[in-house]
């Protein structure tokens, strides 16, 4: 593709990830702002930071939740620091998926944290997929 | 903020705030939070502010680095929920050991937590995910501790001065490394200060009397409040107050006058308060807490908070409604709020004292340093609400606390809220949403508590916190008594009721310098009947002398542009002569600052009606302060309107006290005010 086709392919997968709802654009937005001369890939290493930290906070979520008997209120601080970091790069869904749990949570409902659990493990993955491929995109543009 | 050192000029050390040019570049902020994401972003935010940031992941970690390093940070944003401590607890300990201003910040917005964090003293409440709007303000917090810390020396002692003078460049430069060094400076005269006291020596100062100015007693106050009513023996609160020349039997006449205040106002009817806190609970969850509630009335109380006298007025007058506008920090301080504020400091919601019993009545306005002329209470309106005068005439009923002016409170809410909650009927403490330190004139004739909620909306939207430090002190310039016939309220000056104050300086003194400009100069003799009565008739003149609103005016009349000069002077009480307020102010305005930390200048239309009807207000409850709206953010000058008729004012001054103080309880019911306009 050339180059004017790859900026319209950022574009596009942009879009439609905030269209979709995966990203909050003013977050993303807000995030681009900071990026700089001395920081060129800013966006991006928030994003690694993410990841790293939401790979910590779902493995700490899968051993409480194998725990027995379910420690609800420790599950419940974990999601709140989930949730906190989702809404730092404006992870939509993934942040949605956390409400949910924590509802169950305060329910003391553990059947519905588990699969409240296996949402967020879905939507954090997606998310995963789509924000790879559109950094990719970005830098072959870049490059071109 | 150059000080100018001159001795003599009390501008200078008040204003401090001037600040360099680069200012506030080069703030060093520490940061932590557990999140590494966040703590990045914060990073990077903060460094494109051109702040100096330390971040930190653990708590422990950042309490060690605090202490080793113990000038080495301005101010300290934390996140609530951290795995090794809680934020509130690292809040606490930062406050007590270090005293520097602490932010919360969470993805939880509920208002409990919100309110947890005012009433542990956070001087911010952020909520996530953080803007960079958010944080390029976070520098006022500093400016503004800074400033009350000034004040307090300054106040202190005249003789200091010339040692303690800080060098100009101190206060100014935050960027500079001379910034560790303006703290060791301070704290170090403020050691030095203490020695002095310590030696219990008068030979600095010489007089034989002292003269309980509204800034002292203020700082009397505060630091009766810090010690807790019953523990506040001569002695400490001596230390505490730091006043050089000051002597323990100073103190310790002073304390016993205020004692048998408290006890008098101690039959405030309870409700008053819990319509405070009530009201102030339904205030909405403030997404950053705008100094206004926590800080402010913390700040507030540390200042000192009003006399007794004023603080009946505040209370009269403040707690008024709450319903102010959403996210205005505590409105008019429900009287028994005031009042029951036992604990130094002023917590919302925290079982706010209902119990004035304690005596310290001390921060009517949580946190808002009500200046004791219970004259004065300046509402700041937005819109040119004007207070009535609040119920200046009340307290000529001879309420107790005399405060019948309103209080009007105007915390400065945060947030951009362009209300202004005057809620001058009956001395309440209008709320002054935003507009920037409305200062609040609680010209109640009691000690008019002015209490200046640095307002800060100033044209930023973003958290001002409104400080409502302002409160503006009256001062009680206890010679003024000449100036009121009998009481001296020169309640007409509202202050920051520009134009035409004049009418609530009851006493000709002050009403010269209210006109117009809200110059506050000379501080009206706000409601100072309370206080006359409380001392038992001695002509302690609780003047209103600057009381933060721009009453000073006299002095820089410029300061604050919109009539309202409610210039800080109000705020806290910190006895600043008016001249320093105005310094202040108009330095504040200068520096084109939002107002900082209460009220300063916040021309925002702090339209303190004082006293129109004091009486009136009090009795009725429903008296409508009247206050122009004060520039809304504009600064439109619009002060006030006088609409009390300085007569008027003159009479139920007067006839006040004749009355003397009434019944402990409080009359000035200032629950009852409405607030006509409020504009919002």
């Amino acid at each position: 593709m050339n180059s004017n086709q790859l900026q319209h392919q950022v574009l596009y997968m942009r879009r439609s990830l905030f269209d979709q709802g995966y990203l909050d654009s003013e977050q993303l937005i807000q995030l681009e702002d900071l990026q700089d001369d001395a920081n060129p890939n800013f966006v991006e290493e928030v994003v690694s930071l993410f990841y790293s930290d939401s790979a910590r906070l779902i493995q700490n979520i899968e051993q409480t939740l194998s725990n027995r008997p379910v420690d609800f209120s420790r599950l419940d601080d974990i999601l709140h620091q989930f949730k906190g970091s989702c809404s730092s790069i404006g992870a939509k869904k993934v942040k949605d998926a956390c409400s949910q749990f924590r509802e169950y949570c305060n329910a003391g409902n553990a059947e519905g944290c588990s699969r409240s659990f296996q949402l967020i493990k879905q939507e954090y993955e997606t998310l995963r997929r789509r924000l790879e491929s559109y950094f990719q995109m970005v830098k072959q543009a870049k490059a071109a | 903020m150059n000080l100018n050192n001159d001795k003599g000029s009390m501008s200078t050390a008040s204003s401090s705030v001037t600040v360099s040019d680069q200012f506030p570049a080069g703030l060093r902020v520490l940061v932590v939070d557990d999140d590494p994401t966040c703590l990045r972003i914060l990073e990077k935010m903060l460094g494109t502010c051109l702040y100096e940031v330390t971040k930190c992941n653990r708590a422990e970690i950042a309490l060690d680095m605090l202490r080793t390093n113990k000038n080495g940070y301005d101010i300290v944003i934390s996140d609530v929920h951290m795995p090794d401590m809680d934020g509130f607890k690292l809040l606490e300990q930062v406050g007590l050991e270090m005293d520097l201003p602490v932010i919360m910040m969470s993805a939880d917005d509920s208002k409990q937590v919100v309110m947890k964090g005012v009433t542990h003293g956070a001087c911010d409440y952020l909520i996530k995910p953080v803007r960079i709007e958010a944080l390029k303000n976070i520098w006022q917090h500093v400016v503004r501790k800074r400033k009350n810390e000034w004040k307090d020396l300054e106040q202190s002692g005249s003789v200091e001065e010339g040692d303690r003078q800080p060098k100009p460049s101190e206060e100014a430069d935050y960027s500079s490394s001379a910034n560790e060094g303006n703290w060791r400076t301070s704290k170090r005269r403020k050691d030095e200060e203490e020695e002095i006291e310590e030696r219990d020596d008068t030979s600095t100062l010489k007089k034989p009397r002292v003269v309980w100015s509204v800034e002292l007693h203020q700082q009397f106050v505060s630091a009766v409040n810090q010690l807790g009513i019953d523990k506040a023996v001569p002695k400490k609160i001596l230390e505490l107050m730091n006043v050089p020349g000051l002597t323990r039997e100073n103190v310790a006449s002073h304390l016993q006058k205020y004692r048998l205040y408290l006890r008098r106002l101690s039959g405030v009817s309870p409700h008053q308060g819990n319509s405070f806190i009530s009201s102030h609970s339904q205030e909405p969850p403030y997404g950053s807490l705008s100094s206004l509630s926590g800080l402010d009335f913390q700040t507030l109380a540390a200042t000192g908070q009003i006399p007794a006298q004023s603080l009946a007025t505040l209370q009269a007058a403040g707690l008024a409604r709450s319903a102010a506008k959403p996210g205005l920090p505590m409105p008019l301080v429900d009287q028994r709020n005031i009042f029951s504020f036992d604990n130094q400091k002023l917590r919302f919601g925290e079982g706010q004292p209902q119990h004035m019993s304690s005596g310290k009545q001390m921060n009517l306005l949580h946190g808002i340093p009500t200046t004791m002329d219970s004259k004065q209470l300046v509402n700041l309106h937005h819109s040119a609400q004007s207070l009535g005068s609040l119920n200046m005439q009340a307290s000529a009923h001879g309420n107790p606390s005399g405060q019948s002016s309103p209080l009007l409170m105007q915390m400065a809410q945060p947030q951009s809220r362009g209300q202004i909650l005057t809620e001058t009927s009956g001395g309440q403490v209008p709320r002054l949403p935003t507009s920037v330190g409305h200062p609040i004139l609680s010209n109640g004739a009691a000690g008019a508590m002015l209490a200046i909620n640095g307002i800060g909306e100033n044209s930023r939207g973003t958290g001002y916190n409104s400080v409502s430090q302002t409160s503006s002190v009256l001062n009680f310039p206890l010679n003024h008594s000449a100036e009121l016939p009998g009481n001296s309220f020169p309640l007409g000056s509202t202050p920051g009721i520009s134009a035409g104050m004049s009418t609530l300086t009851t006493k000709g003194g002050f009403q010269e310098e209210i006109n117009s400009d809200i110059k506050g100069s000379g501080g009206f003799m706000p409601s100072y009947d309370i206080f006359n009565d409380l001392q038992q008739h001695k002509p302690h003149n609780w003047e209103l002398q600057n009381v933060g609103f721009a009453f000073d005016a006299s002095q820089h009349s410029n300061s604050l542009q919109a009539s309202v000069d409610v210039t800080p002077s109000v705020l806290v009480n910190q006895g600043y002569s008016s001249s320093q307020r105005n310094v202040q102010n108009s330095n504040v305005s200068a520096m084109g600052k939002p107002i900082f930390s209460v009220g300063e200048g916040s021309e925002h239309g702090i339209a303190l009606n004082v006293g129109q009807h004091l009486n009136s207000l009090l009795v009725d409850n429903s008296t409508r302060v009247k206050s122009e709206r004060v520039t809304d953010t504009s600064c439109q000058p619009t002060l006030l309107p006088q609409h009390f008729g300085q007569e008027d004012l003159m009479s139920a001054i007067l006839k006040q006290q004749q009355d003397g103080l009434g019944p402990a309880e409080n009359d000035f019911e200032f629950d009852g005010y409405s607030l006509d306009n409020i504009p919002v």
